[in-house]
């Protein structure tokens, strides 16, 4: 594999395999008899199959498919939060990770302390945050309610915030999950330049979408996953047309 | 920029500790805010809370069943303000994991940070606690040792033999829930057989011998001795903290890096 320094993420031939166990057993006394009578049974599942790319540093790689093909657990093997089977993820540089926003918010905090929680599960102290802070709170507009629990946010002041916050950091690699599709027009508006932005600065852009328009815009290649494998991976306009092509044949 | 393979996770267990550092800051903080946030009296619940439960089962045990131990209101307020660390530390860390379960799905976060700054957040208080203590020591006008000095000891041994503890639990109660009801029973029968209220000299020797098996003993014992007698204890009773402290610490990692690899399939 390509392994040169200017390569942000490599993954080589990852497959996620899940044991989806016939019956689940959460209980002690279950697993310990089924355990003894040698019924634990499961069926496999591949998740993922073989799923190989490399992506430049600076590059921005769009991924699509139909639902439970795969596009999160490929993305979460890529953010850290799960490991593949089989094959390895090689990740050169710090990562923001949008798979949710304001994933680890506490609802009984204020957004102030919020702002500090996040970034330190992002891994950066509070001297870190304290110098994006100010452009952290102007750009999700909550000046007025810095100092209100988010559990009394609404979902789009929520998904703002967070959203500030992990383009805020400047990571350099950034692993969005349909993340447009949230908040108001004008905050859609307000992301996607955001994200230009970002892209035009260096930042390696992973991004997941079921709409391949957006993904043609976003992004200069794709892979378009299917049942977990890769059915074509290339360039970004080639792939969401053939995709188009597809939802169109199966509709 | 550092390159990551997150392959190699647990192998680096200390620069991931260096890293997030921060977290377990905020986290601590976070824990402490929302314990306290709708409160009328806030902190003050932590000097407040142990003094009344001493005061309670001070009369309880020298009106009712006689106890004849030498200041018995600091031997109690010592025996239980540290008991509480021990069971509260490690029940808050046993629910850590599937607690934070929104966190870890979504974000790469070293998993042992949980466990532990649950820990870390249960040392704030029980440090808070103290005050409660001294309040006792002025109010009986117990004698005060230079050995005081050496209560980080005892105390910094309970702090790893309870990170030890709460990450074995908190791996378990990913796979078996059952553990959430089975640990407040566990709690009880090792408060019984840690001699809080009572003194082990007054037991029999066999029970002696079981209860000098338990680790939170010698921690609670060597405590006093500093606080309360004054002396210095021989080197078996050091010996006694520091390697039951470490030994489960050891094993808690080891335990909890096995374990973690299928957190995310179960929470």
């Amino acid at each position: 594999m390509d392994t040169t320094e200017n390569t942000a993420i490599i993954a080589d031939h990852i497959s996620m395999k899940f044991n989806l166990a016939q019956e689940r057993t959460e209980a002690l006394k279950e697993y310990v008899i089924k355990k003894i009578k040698r019924q634990l049974h499961y069926t496999e599942f591949y998740a993922l199959r073989d799923v190989s790319f490399s992506l430049k540093k600076g590059g921005s790689l769009g991924i699509i498919g139909r639902n439970g093909s795969g596009k999160s657990t490929l993305l979460k093997c890529i953010a850290g939060v799960m490991f593949p089977t089989k094959g390895t993820v090689t990740v050169t540089g710090s990562i923001a990770p949008l798979i949710e926003l304001g994933a680890g918010f506490d609802p009984e905090l204020t957004a102030k302390e919020n702002v500090y929680l996040n970034g330190a599960v992002l891994g950066h102290d509070r001297a870190f945050m304290n110098e994006r802070f100010d452009e952290i709170i102007d750009f999700a507009e909550l000046w007025e309610f810095v100092d209100v629990p988010v559990k009394n946010y609404s979902s789009g002041m929520y998904a703002r915030l967070g959203f500030a916050i992990a383009t805020e950091i400047k990571a350099d690699v950034l692993i969005c999950d349909e993340i447009l599709s949230v908040g108001d027009m004008a905050f859609q508006q307000k992301c996607r330049k955001r994200m230009e932005e970002l892209l035009s600065g260096g930042t390696t852009l992973l991004y997941v979408g079921q709409d391949p328009q957006t993904v043609e815009e976003m992004c200069a290649e794709a892979l378009w996953l299917d049942h977990g494998r890769v059915r074509e991976y290339g360039d970004s306009y080639k792939v969401c047309g053939a995709y188009m092509d597809y939802l169109d044949e199966i509709s | 920029m550092a390159k990551s393979s997150f392959r190699i996770e647990g192998k680096t267990a200390l620069g991931h500790f260096l890293t997030y550092r921060p977290l377990i800051h905020e986290l601590v903080t976070r824990d402490l805010k929302v314990k306290y946030r709708r409160s009328f009296l806030g902190y003050v619940w932590s000097v407040l809370n142990p003094l009344l439960m001493m005061c309670l089962q001070a009369w309880v045990f020298t009106v009712i069943f006689k106890s004849n131990i030498e200041n018995y209101p600091l031997y109690l307020i010592i025996g239980n303000t540290l008991y509480t660390f021990f069971s509260e530390s490690t029940t808050i860390s046993m629910n850590s994991i599937i607690s934070n379960a929104g966190l870890i799905k979504k974000v790469y976060i070293p998993k042992f940070i949980l466990p532990i700054s649950s820990v870390v957040s249960s040392l704030v208080t029980t440090l808070f606690s103290f005050a409660a203590i001294v309040i006792v020591m002025i109010i009986t006008r117990a004698p005060v040792h230079w050995t005081i000095l050496l209560v980080w000891f005892p105390l910094l041994s309970m702090f790893l033999f309870n990170c030890g503890v709460g990450m074995i639990l908190s791996g378990l109660t990913v796979y078996f829930r059952d553990m959430q009801h089975l640990y407040g029973v566990v709690t009880l029968a090792l408060m019984y057989a840690t001699p809080i209220f009572y003194s082990i000299d007054a037991m029999t020797p066999e029970v002696q011998f079981m209860i000098r098996l338990n680790p939170i003993y010698h921690y609670i014992n060597l405590f006093r001795c500093l606080i309360m007698i004054g002396g210095v204890p021989g080197p078996n009773t050091w010996f006694a903290c520091i390697a039951s402290a470490t030994v489960t610490m050891i094993i808690g990692l080891m335990v909890f890096r096995k374990l973690q690899k299928n957190f995310l399939l179960h929470i």
